[in-house]
């Protein structure tokens, strides 16, 4: 551990950090992904001291390359960037550019020829940061791609859970929502059930995925068991423009089916968390008055976001590390 | 033509159009055969091929294969296709018109042709456009492009939406007593997707292709092919209800055929795992269910014959995120190869039944005549090692394409010799 800032007391023993990227949960095994989380815990202390910073990663260079508009998920690894000492680059790149003639694995030689460290993906089209990392030296940590994964927000997730209930094993976890389109959702099934939980997925047919089993998870069509049953509900974000897919008829149909509002909340356990990766639409999913109250620990989850990024970082980097001087 | 005389001798002749199956000498004189005997004398003058633990085939013929040209001669040609054709056993070709221009009149079919016979390898025998443009709106001269010497119409790649058009085109063909050729896929159904819609979509979050996007159109075609008399036939069949359809309509008569690919008879969607693009295929790779289907419609003759559906393209558009990355396999070169591995190893299917769907169903839905091992034949035949395994490596294949979902496998049994017209022409 470098410059004694961070310890992983938390971790398995035998748990170590060997690779380079970080593309989703599925490639983990437990030990991993709780060795991530013991990691984010012990880098949590480091945001609340008055100097935020340690200088674990000084000297890297680390790209936030992102294809598709994102505010939180940028800013939470330029933070988490910046509180180890990183250097760190913003790179709005829109899909114009691969109109232009430019592939994405010519972007990717770019970068390679610049020396970055870390590239911190997001891409619209599911996979791209497989393909990317296939085909550089650098690390490459998934920050959404598609439908299929979005790893960090689900590590942050399960540190959330596991800050407020103290375990994760044995609970039972509803996610609701667009399910189909949902890479959250898909994180979160795999690291959820890799950890002991048990996922239940809630919203109208056109919003499940057939084959969702294969993942591990429970469907149901029947808000009012996902929420009797569970120990945490994780409300994923309507969009509007699912609305134009026809798969589901109108927003208000779906807040009247499966929004969570004052009088649905009743029903569930008293000791619930409700959970969104953000931005919430209020009045769709959530209801403001669920989405501000006692239940619920949506900003918790975008804190814990900082120390989940700061120890994938952390971690990805020692592994890039240590291979090269394998090479040597 | 070749004044030379061969004698391809020792080796197992399986010819289904005749009927042989065992230990035959064939005599091979003025690009013909002229004699099938158990055991022939060598004489003076004579080129004697040694096919002792061969399988002596009739030329493989493929209805479905892309050669790109004119429009991407980066991606194909030709030429390059034909080279590729004969590495992978066949001596006959029948190329899509969804080139650029697309063949919908008569001299492009004239001059792939033309550019067939020039590069000399193997039989082009090219498919028309069934619409001007492929545009789904007005039927193209079929007379025209048949005369030019197409042996039958499609808009592959681009299906015939418009049911009073397709019920035309079924009437009107019947004229000329050819196929037309359906890319069955329902558009509004797969819009968007690039995967079968199963395990593997849901897992990786890429957008699936449901196989009753294809079924439907099937079905739809079926009945109207049963309302004209008219003749379909069905582009690559991916899943089981497909195949459920097709056997049902022939038990009712219905005049229809089929083909399969190899890669849907070998592949699961199993194989697009970890977002590679080299599985990306139209219609997509489905489960072990429907890949078992497709086997026992082939096996029960549901299923006329195996096509490779060749679709090449180049590095830069394949190494790309699996949205954007085109469909499509660089297949002639694997295909015998993928089928004897898939079929007749685990002793799913005969070596005759095989050579039926690999040459002498395709040649007849082709309308070439004869296509056998008889005397008084065209010399086209390929030479098999049907036990030798080997290892896919597609950046040796001869085609521009070198993308392949069987790259790293082991398959069994390589194409050893073709010949056509009675002359040696590779591999």
């Amino acid at each position: 551990m470098g410059n004694g800032a961070v310890t992983t007391q938390g971790a398995t023993q035998t748990a170590q950090w060997t690779k380079k990227d970080l593309l989703g949960l599925r490639d983990l095994t437990p030990e991993e992904i709780r060795l991530i989380l013991a990691t984010a815990e012990s880098f949590r202390e480091i945001s609340l001291r008055p100097i935020k910073k340690v200088p674990a990663l000084r000297g890297k260079t680390i790209v936030n390359l992102f294809f598709e508009p994102s505010t939180r998920t940028r800013t939470s690894f330029e933070l988490a960037a910046k509180r180890l000492s990183a250097d760190i680059v913003n790179i709005a790149a829109s899909s114009s550019s691969l109109s232009k003639g430019e592939t994405l694995l010519d972007t990717v030689k770019n970068l390679e020829a610049l020396k970055i460290d870390i590239i911190v993906i997001r891409h619209a089209a599911a996979g791209v940061p497989h393909l990317i990392a296939r085909h550089t030296g650098a690390s490459v940590i998934n920050a959404g791609d598609g439908a299929h994964e979005h790893p960090t927000q689900a590590l942050l997730d399960l540190l959330t859970i596991q800050e407020k209930k103290g375990r994760l094993e044995g609970l039972r976890v509803s996610i609701i929502g667009d399910i189909a389109h949902s890479r959250v959702a898909r994180s979160n099934i795999w690291g959820l059930t890799k950890l002991g939980a048990a996922v239940t997925v809630c919203g109208p047919p056109t919003l499940i995925p057939p084959h969702i089993e294969a993942l591990g998870a429970q469907a149901t069509y029947d808000i009012g068991q996902a929420i009797r049953d569970a120990d945490v509900l994780m409300l994923l974000r309507i969009q509007h423009e699912r609305q134009e897919a026809l798969l589901v008829p109108s927003l208000r149909e779906y807040r009247l089916r499966y929004g969570i509002d004052r009088e649905r909340i009743t029903l569930a356990k008293p000791d619930v968390l409700i959970m969104h990766p953000g931005p919430v639409n209020r009045g769709v999913e959530l209801d403001s008055s669920v989405a501000d109250g006692p239940h619920s620990v949506i900003l918790n989850q975008v804190t814990n976001g900082i120390a989940v990024r700061m120890a994938v970082l952390y971690l990805v980097a020692g592994a890039a590390k240590s291979e090269a001087l394998d090479d040597e | 033509m070749t004044s030379e005389a061969l004698l391809i001798a020792g080796g197992t002749v399986i010819d289904p159009a005749t009927k042989r199956n065992g230990r035959f000498d064939i005599l091979i004189e003025n690009g013909a055969i002229t004699s099938i005997k158990p055991a022939m004398k060598a004489r003076e003058g004579l080129t004697i091929v040694d096919a002792s633990g061969k399988l002596v085939l009739p030329g493989l013929v493929d209805l479905h294969v892309h050669f790109r040209q004119p429009g991407r001669e980066d991606k194909e040609t030709i030429e390059t296709g034909s080279r590729a054709a004969v590495a992978g056993g066949f001596t006959a070709v029948c190329p899509m018109p969804n080139t650029t221009p697309a063949v919908d009149h008569g001299a492009a079919v004239e001059w792939a042709r033309q550019e067939g016979a020039r590069v000399g390898l193997v039989d082009v025998l090219p498919i028309g456009a069934l619409t001007r443009g492929q545009r789904g709106e007005e039927l193209t001269d079929f007379g025209e492009l048949f005369d030019a010497g197409c042996v039958a119409l499609s808009d592959d790649g681009r299906p015939l939406a418009d049911s009073l058009l397709m019920r035309r085109a079924l009437e009107y063909a019947k004229v000329f007593g050819r196929p037309i050729i359906q890319h069955a896929e329902d558009f509004a159904l797969s819009a968007g997707g690039v995967i079968h819609e199963g395990r593997m979509a849901t897992v990786l979050g890429l957008r699936g292709i449901p196989s009753e996007s294809e079924a439907v159109v099937i079905a739809r075609d079926l009945a109207l092919a049963e309302l004209t008399g008219g003749w379909v036939h069905v582009a690559h069949l991916s899943c089981s209800r497909s195949v459920e359809l097709i056997r049902q309509a022939k038990q009712r008569g219905v005049r229809v055929t089929c083909e399969v690919t190899p890669h849907h008879l070998a592949l699961t969607e199993e194989a697009v795992a970890e977002f590679d693009t080299a599985a990306k295929v139209n219609p997509p790779l489905r489960s072990e269910q429907d890949r078992q289907a497709l086997i026992e419609g082939l096996t029960d003759g549901t299923i006329d014959c195996i096509a490779t559906d060749h679709a090449p393209h180049t590095d830069w558009e394949k190494d790309a995120d699996f949205d954007s990355a085109p469909f499509g396999i660089s297949g002639l070169e694997t295909a015998l190869g993928a089928c004897v591995t898939a079929l007749i190893t685990p002793g799913l299917l005969s070596w005759s039944r095989l050579i039926e769907a690999l040459a002498l169903n395709p040649a007849r839905i082709a309308g070439l005549n004869g296509h056998g091992l008889a005397t008084g034949e065209p010399a086209n035949l390929t030479l098999v090692d049907p036990d030798e395994e080997w290892t896919v490596d597609p950046r040796r294949f001869v085609s521009k394409g070198k993308h392949s979902p069987f790259a790293g496998r082991r398959l069994q049994g390589r194409v050893m010799k073709v010949i056509r017209r009675g002359k040696v022409v590779g591999p």
